[in-house]
């Protein structure tokens, strides 16, 4: 390969021919401060925050989207760069809304560390944000008044979810990012999975606050509040808290949640145990009776929702399965109810989720078991660590505590529905026990783990063989369906996460500072599911004692009538 | 809506499959089909837009990017009345500004804007070349030049007359 020698800040490296000046400043742990710039996402020079000035050149030059060429000498922090790079930042701030102390991303904002690094002590111009106001949908609420115009999110929404709602519109002092005719998310295609949050660099994007619904079930003595939490918090939620990446905080996050009042802290794990009783119960019948083929996973909502705006044709493929959260609500208003002799309509179920696409689900019309909505509140896993700050609670020092019965006993093949792939390991755990008629032993299929976009995997168990796909990303799941509908590809079972490396990365999720380390954190949070999934003594879903009992008690047996009322729903054409 | 209007606006729309279909598949075709459907349609309305997205198979949000930024691209009707008011630099000094506002003012819309029985359109131009006159109008193909408020007061009631339109309704 050919190498180039080039000097940066008087120091010697040489890089492969292509490289930018920016990676190759890398190489010397030279971190040139970038703004606009996302490795092979969004690589548009647009910001300029990274200019650097390369001898014999006039001007200073962006080092994001700048090769290195022979001989050549960069200075990235002399004089002039850091004169240009306070400037730029200036004007960028002079048309930024500056609420720094009130504003969501405060301490996780990428222009503030930018600001604070380059020395901004000083704004001169006036505060003035030209654009338009701040609009919220159930999901996701944009406040144009603080966007830095990166073009980032467009990237994420068009390039990695195929979506493309937002843009860049109007022109000069006016240019926005923008839906057509400033639409609110709401009345587009948009799937409400917010990995435009998670990719912004500032507080122009973020979820819409549900938490004060919460704090009011809270403190109405009338209402029987329960919470049950995702797979993906507990693995996340320390991150807030300063903990390491990856780390279990599962005890702690259940001492929390008891102490901020919820009358039953319930898991999410339990009705994700419940979820691969039907979905594998409905696999096995569409592959034994000649049912409609692949069956796809329909736990992700803004992959349905996806599918529901863009593969229509394939509405019948989705399995009829609600997903754990909604499963969860129904059984919470039903069979709870019945157990704990509980009005339903007095039970408020609040769900702790690392996506922002559930708050849409939630309220979706299906979404309902005998009359009662069955999810009465959505927040994130940041809404959830912002009630506990609030609340005053030091969360590194909490004892551990335990989730409450009938609805809180889990399997590891639960939890490890929050990465890519889980959902597919876990259904074929119990898929494998019924065909065989064994407990089996084997159980890791390292097959279908990993964090790569599409992988494909063919298994057999019992003399059948199992074709099997994982997508993650809904941009992947449309170029898989693409070669589906072509006739160049087929399974018997596809599972789809909308967001890159599944819930552990959903757009509810800790915001990563260092936009860097997506990648190493998706991995890290990942391990701690497996890691959990490895210490559980039940690691299968039909194991799960009180999902047994679930049954006796209450539903008879997966697939039975009684389910169907509660556990299935249908889809709609958008 | 009577049908006659459905068949003339779905002629067009068979028109515009045309067009798509003629450049799909060849790249940076994005701009020259949105400028050959406001050639047909006269402007570029929501509609239109969504067609051409999907034809073309790009986001409509690039579509109304692209359409909002390229003055050339109209999102609304023209007025059967095209008022331009230049603002271009010796325009604008010697009050092209007041003269815009006042007649917004009388017509009850904003610039870029149609009013809402079709008769007028607004909008700001840039220079166009009559900076001898400035400050400069035009109406349609008709050129006023060395406006005061005063004149375009004038002016403009004089085409409120000849529509018709009481000047005090809304429009
Ligand atoms: S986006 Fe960042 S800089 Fe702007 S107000 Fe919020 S925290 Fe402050
Ligand atoms: S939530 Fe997802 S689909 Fe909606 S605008 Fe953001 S990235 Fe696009
Ligand atoms: S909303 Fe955020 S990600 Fe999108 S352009 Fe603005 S600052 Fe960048
Ligand atoms: S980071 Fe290089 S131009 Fe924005």
């Amino acid at each position: 390969m050919d190498m180039i020698n080039l000097k940066i800040d008087g120091l010697d490296v040489s890089v492969s021919k292509g490289t930018t000046i920016l990676e190759a400043a890398k190489e010397l742990k030279i971190d040139i401060p970038t703004l606009c710039y996302i490795k092979k996402l969004n690589e548009v020079g647009s910001c300029r925050v990274c200019v650097v000035e390369i001898e014999g050149k006039r001007g200073l030059q962006p080092a994001c989207v700048t090769n290195v060429s022979e001989g050549m000498v960069v200075s990235t922090a002399n004089k002039t760069v850091r004169e240009t790079r306070k400037n730029i930042l200036e004007l960028i701030l002079a048309n930024h809304n500056r609420e720094c102390l009130s504003c969501p991303r405060n301490l996780k904002c990428e222009l503030q560390k930018l600001c604070n690094e380059a020395g901004v002590d000083n704004v001169y111009y006036e505060k003035k944000a030209l654009r338009s106001p701040v609009s919220a949908s159930l999901s996701i609420v944009r406040d144009p008044g603080k966007c830095v115009l990166c073009g980032r999110c467009i990237s994420v929404c068009a390039n990695v979810q195929n979506v493309g709602v937002i843009d860049f519109a109007y022109r000069g002092p006016q240019t926005a990012v923008t839906t057509p005719y400033e639409q609110n998310l709401s009345e587009n295609s948009c799937i409400n999975c917010g990995q435009c949050i998670e990719i912004c660099p500032v507080g122009a994007l973020q979820e819409k606050d549900d938490t004060d619904k919460v704090w009011s079930a809270i403190d109405n003595p009338g209402l029987h509040v329960v919470v049950q939490v995702a797979p993906a918090v507990r693995v996340a939620l320390g991150e807030e808290f300063g903990m390491p990446v990856g780390s279990n905080v599962e005890g702690k996050m259940v001492s929390a949640l008891k102490r901020l009042g919820f009358d039953k802290v319930f898991d999410t794990d339990f009705s994700a145990d419940l979820t691969i009783m039907e979905e594998g119960t409905e696999l096995l019948d569409r592959i034994n009776n000649g049912g409609k083929l692949p069956l796809i996973t329909s736990c992700s909502p803004g992959w349905i929702k996806f599918c529901e705006h863009n593969y229509q044709d394939f509405l019948d493929n989705l399995s009829s399965c609600k997903s754990p959260q909604q499963m969860f609500g129904a059984v919470a208003k039903s069979y709870y109810a019945k157990r704990a002799d509980i009005d339903p309509a007095k039970i408020f179920v609040v769900s702790v989720m690392p996506c922002t696409a559930k708050k849409f689900e939630a309220v979706r019309d299906e979404m309902q078991v005998n009359g009662y909505r069955e999810v009465d509140a959505v927040i994130t896993t940041r809404e959830l660590a912002k009630m506990i700050k609030l609340s005053g609670m030091d969360f590194t020092k909490l004892p551990d505590g335990t989730f409450d019965g009938i609805l809180g006993e889990s399997t590891g093949a639960a939890v490890i529905f929050g990465a890519t792939g889980g959902v597919m390991e876990a259904a074929l755990r119990t898929v494998a026990d019924i065909l065989t008629g064994k407990d089996l032993q084997d159980i890791d299929y390292k097959e279908v783990r990993g964090l790569e976009g599409t992988r494909e995997a063919t298994v057999e168990i019992n003399g059948m063989e199992i074709k099997l796909a994982i997508v993650n990303g809904t941009g992947n799941a449309a170029k898989l369906l693409d070669k589906i509908r072509a006739g160049e590809a087929n399974y018997h079972f596809i599972e789809v996460m909308a967001c890159r490396g599944g819930c552990i990365n959903g757009g509810g999720q800790p915001i990563i500072l260092d936009k860097s380390k997506t990648e190493e954190v998706r991995q890290r949070r990942a391990e701690g599911l497996y890691g959990i999934d490895r210490s559980k003594e039940i690691r299968k879903s039909h194991q799960n004692p009180e999902i047994k009992e679930l049954y006796a008690d209450f539903f008879e047996k997966p697939g039975s009538h009684k389910v169907h009322e509660h556990l299935h729903t249908h889809y709609v054409k958008r | 809506m009577g049908t006659s209007v459905c068949n003339c606006k779905s002629e067009k729309f068979k028109q515009l499959e045309l067009i798509i279909a003629e450049h799909k598949d060849q790249p940076g075709s994005l701009i020259p089909v949105m400028h050959e459907a406001q050639e047909l349609f006269g402007y570029l309305p929501l509609e239109v837009q969504t067609v051409i997205a999907e034809g073309l198979d790009v986001p409509l949000a690039d579509v109304y990017g692209v359409a909002t930024f390229y003055s050339k691209f109209t999102l609304q009707a023209k007025g059967q009345y095209q008022i331009n008011v230049c603002l271009g630099t010796a325009c604008y000094v010697k009050g092209a500004q007041l003269i815009i506002e006042k007649v917004a003012d009388m017509l009850k819309i904003k610039v870029g804007e149609t009013s809402q029985d079709g008769l007028f359109s607004l909008d700001a131009t840039r220079c166009i070349g009559a900076c001898g006159l400035a400050p400069v109008m035009t109406v349609n193909e008709k050129v006023y030049g060395q406006l005061t408020v005063d004149k375009v007061e004038k002016i403009m009631k004089e085409y409120l007359d000849t529509v018709g339109r009481d000047k005090n309704a809304n429009a």
